[in-house]
């Protein structure tokens, strides 16, 4: 510990330290443009200039470590001057016309000016003109101009995204920031630049011109799309959502927000909202109000099951939906009688249910996970699934953290892992297996399963390695483990492996909601916190053996489905299809006969349980539009309006208040399994589809984000292979080629990439091309032309 | 061309002879004697470091800084690759004696190098070389090959356990790269942007390794410091300025060139040594240690002794030793207005105040010189210099500043004339 | 995009380095780029670096394309822009100015009938102006093709240049 005066205050600080942590410390403001507490130090603006007792210059405090007896004074005569300097400079060649600037109201650059400047200009030359340039559908960069050459959004692309997308060209005062040449900006974390970007230079695209900031007022929320949980602050002027930003927590998304939180609010403002309740009658559909539309739906639901019994109903719920909306809608379908009850949409390893002993989970927090030395990530297209978990994995592997995966593509993590096992994925399980038996031989350990048929590879030797030897060790199963038909195996041979090496293992949970859906009893086995409730049919099941009715809340299952070739089939031939949804799709006008206009997360109430467990509450930062009505208040009338029990809730809060007080979220957190069997024999070697969802299909709200929709992200799904399974079937690279599974068949561009796993077939879900395909990592069959 | 008169780097190159270079004509002058001296002897590494603190040997890249106290500084008990650097990235206007080294007896500075391999326990070395003088880049490649051949670099040199290696890195065009730090970046494939320091680059240099970075004249003078003892090369200059010294002489003289005499000569000899002054015109101003430093008066610099102390004293540097020397046609304002130039277009564009101050006192100082200055400009200019120097990360805001402070102060009525006048006081010839 | 002679070159350059250091190949590698494309260039367009070539040079040294691109923009010699048969570079800054480099510019200049940053109509010429080639002691000296290092350029030796060079 250091001892040193800040402005005539005494404080101690860790060796290290910088002047700008200290004075961060000690709530003394120093100004800067370039510093960022979580980027590398450029010290490169030298607008955090301060005085150094014996130093013969200012010094900038963001660089410049502290001594024993430090005396720092940041706002001395000398500092003041410095300071003053600077911001001179850096305004004589910048635009002076804030009132025209989109940045205008929060803008670093003009909040210090007024404090550190000096108001007259001295500067008499011409300023300098930059061209604007073209990064993509997301982040503008119009107004060069205005940039102050603080070089935060190159190290953020570089340091945090993991791949350098931005660079500062040139040099001296021609110095420009640009992507290269004729390339955009990909990353799935790319909006980041815009909150780093000090001055107007880096805009939203989206967002830019459509409003001055101070017209927004600022409402916190959560984000609805993947399971980590990022914290917003939804902006928002005349009931419309018109920007979303993120909202600091370093438990969660530290300062960040993935590409998807924050500009997927555009869907919320989509044309295909949702405005009225619809009934399909006559092969045609007809604006209706809510009366008669939730009379038809309980005329609908006592129908079918006064004709085929309960057992005929299903609910498909949707796990990007609240926690209140989850619980009331399985306690409406228990209550009437129905069992078939689940939110795994796009699971279809129907034995999970049966033999999980809690809500699927991460194992830890997400801050233990990164600070974990090894970690082994298993079925992960971590970079869609998750991207800022993604990002922090990165950020672990800097720290020093050994990252492992096992998936089905060896695809781009920008980061160096210690070790890899790429397989088909019907070899997935062999190779997990082989893990668990070299992590058996090394602890001299024992397991229930069978482990004859896995041969340790040299690779999963490392992986092993890796994980006996480190202190803290973690295990992810991601979206592609979560959804593949070996679900079951995967998570059995993570827990054994877990046992065996004191390593925590869960999932990465895929949606907002995922944890929080087995928590509220939106879950075909276990009712709210475990309740015992009567075994119905898991969501594959009742898609499998179709049902005569259904009921779906806030998904389309033809992209949200394991099977959507299976799920519409199903749909249509059911007596009736009741939709909560706040969009009225394509798929849904087709095969539904009922849309209850139902509020998004911006609309109404709620709380998600991230992948952590952590149940984090918000509130509607708009009023609902149109007709619309949040869900819970839909299924608490229709619970009336069947005379049930239990549906006298008045707000979401005693929604809220009354799940809670069935138990503690925390004791509901477990992955063990009951069961051990694992077949670990290798899979044959016919194509096996990757169905793995694109970064910006995952959920209703994002699919209709036009922006995001324009990415590279969200282009039209090929068919990948591994270049020898190309060359086996005769096909190149480029193209065109039909693909059929079951029933359909659809065409695709190949792509050949050796990343892809032999026996790997990648073709993407829940895009409208592919959606009509079957299971997806089932068999798939590719023909030419 | 260099032109010997008593010196230690180019004491028995005939520059003239085309094979000088060569490693036999070097092994011939006695090249390579201090390798094996030290490989024979298995001369402690401090004793090594310790002869060249006694020689005096301040750094030759514009600095000054002792050399053998530089060695001293790396961490001796350093697990992983240490490396040892040479700058010749020559490009302050002005200077031009390393590349004399490149091209007349490279392999004094090669053999400086591997002494300093060893001193300091490098396992390889880089030479960056200024991007302009290609042919000496390929030429120092050839010297190089020599060297390997005959057993002075790579695994086990002349049979010991000491392996060094070192490897000729070409620039390509950005006065920066001088900056120590900012070679550093380059030879790592970036940008030449400096680093802010510390950490310095003896414990955070090349790929994060400890480096040392030596002037090309510094590494070239240590095999002389090593066979002839460092008190034989103190001797030769004066106390605190040790050894004899380059001296690059460019501008209004007869004859131009390098030029090693003991540090402490008086100028007005080596003005005599180069020719006098051309055309028999009156001397007006040096520039005594590269464009970086301040200029002085003609006057002033007759009396001064060259030597780096002397020069301080006289409140400029002996920087590089590049002296730039100028006749009573030219006009001070434009001779700046191409200084500034120089500096604005060098400018690594990083930080805020020599991004933009360079541009700004240049714009300033060519409306002046165009005969459009203002009342004002030339506190401006102070003023602005007053913001640029000493806010930066590396120096090359004050180099841009030094001859803006200078020229103003020595000259400040031809500017001021100007400025008044619209036109210029002297009728302006470049040569 | 690269002869196998230049890849050869290259990989000299890399080996250079240590393995995980290949980055610090990319400066040798845009100059080999640069050299391949000015000999076999037949228009200007075809003589200097763009982002084809900058990309190619990116991926075979394993870094971003940017970052290439980065430095190829920094250092002044890398041409980015259409350039003559014969690049000729004068140094004019002031040591050299001090003993004829800008007479030399201006000579060349008025003899090609181009500006300084021009290129001949028949696009043979490109007319630079330098900085600091550290060779002030030679003014005027020019640079040609980046690579060629002239001195003492009396009117005498311009006329004589230009018309080897032709
Ligand atoms: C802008 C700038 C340019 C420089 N240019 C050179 C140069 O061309 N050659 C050189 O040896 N040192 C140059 N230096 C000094 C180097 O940073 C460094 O001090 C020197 O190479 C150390 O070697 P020495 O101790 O042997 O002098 C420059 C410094 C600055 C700030
Ligand atoms: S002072 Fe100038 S040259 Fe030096 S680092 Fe800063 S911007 Fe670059
Ligand atoms: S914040 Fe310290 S120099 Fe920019």
């Amino acid at each position: 510990m250091l001892e040193i005066e800040i402005d005539g205050k005494k404080l101690t600080v860790n060796q290290g330290s910088t002047v700008m942590d200290a004075a961060h410390a000690a709530g003394t403001y120093i100004p800067h443009f370039c510093y960022h507490k979580k980027l590398s130090i450029a010290a490169n603006c030298r607008m955090c200039l301060v005085e150094v007792e014996k130093a013969p210059k200012p010094l900038p405090a963001c660089a410049t470590p502290v001594t024993d007896g430090m005396k720092v004074y940041t706002a001395s005569p000398l500092a003041k001057k410095a300071q003053a300097g600077v911001m001179e400079f850096l305004l004589i060649n910048h635009p002076l016309d804030c009132p025209i600037c989109d940045q205008g109201g929060e803008c670093q650059l003009q909040d210090l000016a007024v404090g550190y400047g000096n108001s007259a200009s001295r500067y008499q030359e011409e300023k300098r003109v930059v061209v604007g340039k073209d990064m993509g559908p997301l982040v503008s960069a119009e107004e060069m101009s205005r940039c102050i050459h603080c070089t935060r959004c190159v190290r953020f692309t570089e340091e945090i995204g993991g791949f350098q997308e931005i660079g500062m060209a040139n040099r001296s005062e021609f110095s420009e920031i640009m992507p290269f040449l004729g390339k955009t900006v990909d990353s799935e974390i790319s909006g980041n630049v815009i909150d780093l970007c000090p001055v107007g230079a880096l805009t939203s695209k989206p967002f830019r011109y459509s409003t001055r900031a101070w017209e927004l007022s600022r409402r916190k929320s959560v984000s609805p799309h993947d399971g980590l949980g990022a914290n917003l602050i939804v902006q928002v002027k005349q009931n419309e959502v018109m920007r979303v930003l993120p909202l600091e927590n370093e438990a969660i998304n530290e300062c960040w927000l993935s590409d998807r939180d924050r500009f997927a609010y555009e869907g919320l403002n989509s044309a295909e909202r949702l405005q009225k309740p619809m009934i399909k009658f006559d092969g045609k559909w007809h604006e209706t109000d809510w009366q008669t539309a939730l009379e038809y739906v309980v005329k609908g639901l006592n129908g079918v099951s006064a004709d085929h019994g309960k057992d005929a109903i299903g609910f498909l719920l949707s796990p990007h939906s609240t926690t209140e909306e989850l619980y009331l809608a399985q306690k409406l379908a228990r209550a009437f009688g129905v069992n078939n009850v689940d939110a795994a949409l796009r699971r279809s390893d129907t034995r999970v249910a049966k033999q999980q002993q809690g809500a699927l989970w991460l194992g830890s927090s997400i801050v233990e996970l990164a600070a974990s030395k090894s970690i082994l990530v298993v079925g992960a297209t971590q970079r869609s699934e998750q991207p800022l978990l993604a990002s922090r994995l990165r950020q672990s592997v800097k720290k020093g953290s050994q990252l492992n995966v096992i998936h089905v593509a060896d695809d781009e993590l920008f980061t160096s892992l210690n070790a890899k096992l790429i397989v088909a994925p019907q070899q997935l399980v062999n190779a997990l297996a082989q893990v668990l038996k070299a992590v058996v031989t090394a602890k001299a350990g024992e397991t229930a399963i069978d482990l004859a048929a896995a041969n340790v590879s040299a690779e999963a030797q490392a992986i092993a390695d890796s994980l006996c030897a480190a202190d803290s060790a973690s295990i992810v199963l991601g979206n592609v483990a979560q959804n593949h038909p070996a679900f079951s195996e995967l998570l059995a041979l993570a827990q054994e492996i877990a046992r065996l090496t004191g390593a925590r293992f869960g999932i990465a949970a895929a949606a907002a909601n995922t944890v929080g859906a087995d928590v509220a009893g939106a879950n075909p086995v276990r009712g709210a916190f475990g309740q015992n409730v009567t075994a119905g049919l898991s969501a594959a099941e009742m898609l499998a053996a179709p049902r005569k009715a259904y009921v779906l809340l806030n998904n389309e299952v033809e992209a949200d489905s394991y099977n959507g070739q299976q799920a519409v089939a199903a749909m249509k031939q059911a007596a009736t299809v009741i939709a909560l949804t706040a969009y009225k799709g394509a798929g849904l006008l087709d095969y539904a006969d009922v849309l209850l206009p139902i509020a998004p997360f911006s609309e109404t109430a709620g709380s998600f349980i991230n992948m952590e467990g952590k149940l984090q509450s918000f509130n509607g930062v708009v009023r609902p539009l149109g007709e619309t009505r949040p869900a819970w208040k839909v299924l608490r009338v229709l619970g009336n309006m069947l005379s049930l029990n239990g549906f006298e809730q008045n707000s979401c809060e005693e929604v809220r208040a009354e799940l809670l007080a069935l138990g503690d979220i925390a004791a509901q957190l477990n992955n063990g399994q009951s069961v051990l069997a694992a077949n670990v024999a290798a899979g044959n070697g016919e194509l096996v589809r990757v169905g793995d969802v694109p970064l910006y299909h995952a959920d209703p709200i994002c699919r209709r984000a036009d922006s995001l929709q324009q990415t590279a992200a969200a282009a039209v799904p090929q068919l990948q292979l591994n270049p020898a399974d190309a060359e086996r079937l005769g096909l190149q690279d480029g193209q065109a080629v039909t693909v059929a599974q079951g029933a359909a068949e659809v065409s695709l561009q190949l792509r050949t990439d050796a990343a892809l796993a032999q026996g790997a077939a990648r073709v993407a879900a829940a895009h409208p091309a592919t959606v009509a395909l079957g299971g997806l990592f089932e068999p798939i069959q590719i023909k030419r032309g | 061309m260099a032109i010997f008169v008593k010196g230690v780097i180019f004491e028995g190159v005939d520059t003239t002879a085309p094979d000088c270079w060569h490693i036999d004509a070097y092994m011939a002058r006695g090249g390579y004697q201090a390798l094996k001296k030290i490989l024979d002897n298995k001369m402690p590494q401090e004793d090594v470091i310790a002869e060249v603190k006694n020689s005096g040997l301040r750094g030759r890249g514009g600095a000054g800084f002792p050399t053998g106290l530089k060695w001293s500084f790396m961490p001796r008990s350093f697990p992983g690759d240490k490396y040892v650097v040479c700058n010749t990235d020559e490009g302050e206007p002005g200077t031009f004696k390393d590349r004399d080294i490149l091209l007349y007896n490279p392999h004094a500075l090669i053999e400086g190098m591997i002494i300093a391999g060893y001193a300091m326990g490098c396992k390889a070395g880089y030479n960056y070389i200024h991007g302009e003088i290609f042919e000496a880049y390929e030429l120092f490649e050839a010297a190089l090959d020599e060297a390997r051949k005959a057993g002075f670099l790579g695994q086990n040199i002349l049979g010991t356990d000491f392996s060094f290696d070192l490897f000729a890195h070409h620039g390509y065009g950005a006065y920066i790269c001088g900056e120590e730090t900012a070679l550093l970046e380059s030879l790592e494939g970036k940008k030449g942007q400096p680093r802010f320091k510390p950490p310095f680059p003896a414990s955070f240099g090349l790929y994060g390794k400890p480096t040392t970075i030596n002037n090309t004249e510094s590494f070239a003078s240590v095999p002389f410091i090593i066979r002839d003892g460092g008190q034989k090369f103190l001797e030769a200059g004066k106390p605190n300025n040790g050894g004899t010294k380059l001296f690059s002489i460019s501008g209004h003289v007869n004859r131009p060139g390098n030029y090693e005499i003991p540090l402490g000569t008086p100028f007005a000899t080596l003005l005599e040594m180069a020719g006098g002054m051309k055309d028999g015109k009156k001397l007006k101003a040096v520039i005594p240690g590269g464009s970086s430093a301040p200029v002085l008066p003609g006057e002033v610099m007759m009396e001064l002794t060259m030597d780096y102390d002397s020069i301080a004293k006289a409140g400029s540097m002996l920087g590089s030793g590049a002296v730039i020397v100028m006749n009573e046609d030219v006009c001070m304002v434009k001779a700046l207005e191409r200084l500034a130039y120089f500096y604005h277009e060098e400018s690594c564009g990083q930080c805020t105040p020599c991004r933009e101050g360079t541009g700004w006192l240049y714009k300033v100082i060519h409306r002046i010189a165009n005969g459009e200055g203002r009342e004002g400009d030339l506190e401006l200019l102070e003023s602005v210099g007053n913001n640029m120097a000493g806010r930066t990360i590396c120096a090359l805001a004050d180099a841009a500043v030094f001859p803006v402070r200078s020229f103003t102060k020595h000259f400040r009525h031809e500017f001021e004339h100007l400025i008044e006048h619209k036109k210029s006081l002297v009728d302006h010839k470049w040569c | 995009m690269l002869s196998a002679e230049s890849l050869a070159k290259i990989d000299r350059e890399l080996a250079k380095y240590p393995a995980d250091q290949a980055r610090s190949a990319v400066m040798g590698a845009l100059r080999i780029a640069l050299t391949e494309r000015r000999e076999k260039g037949a228009t200007p367009e075809e003589r200097c670096l763009n982002s084809e070539v900058i990309e190619f040079v990116a991926n075979y040294i394993g870094i971003a394309p940017v970052a290439a691109y980065e430095v190829a923009t920094f250092y002044n010699m890398y041409d980015m822009k259409p350039v003559g048969k014969h690049k000729i570079t004068v140094c004019t800054n002031l040591p050299c100015a001090l003993r004829g480099g800008m007479n030399a510019a201006e000579y060349i200049g008025k003899k090609l009938g181009i500006h300084l940053g021009e290129t001949t109509a028949d696009g043979k010429f490109t007319l630079l102006e330098g900085e600091c080639m550290g060779a002030c002691g030679d003014a005027p000296v020019l640079l040609v093709n980046n690579h060629s290092m002239c001195s003492f350029m009396t009117p005498e030796a311009i006329d004589k240049k230009l018309a080897e060079l032709e």
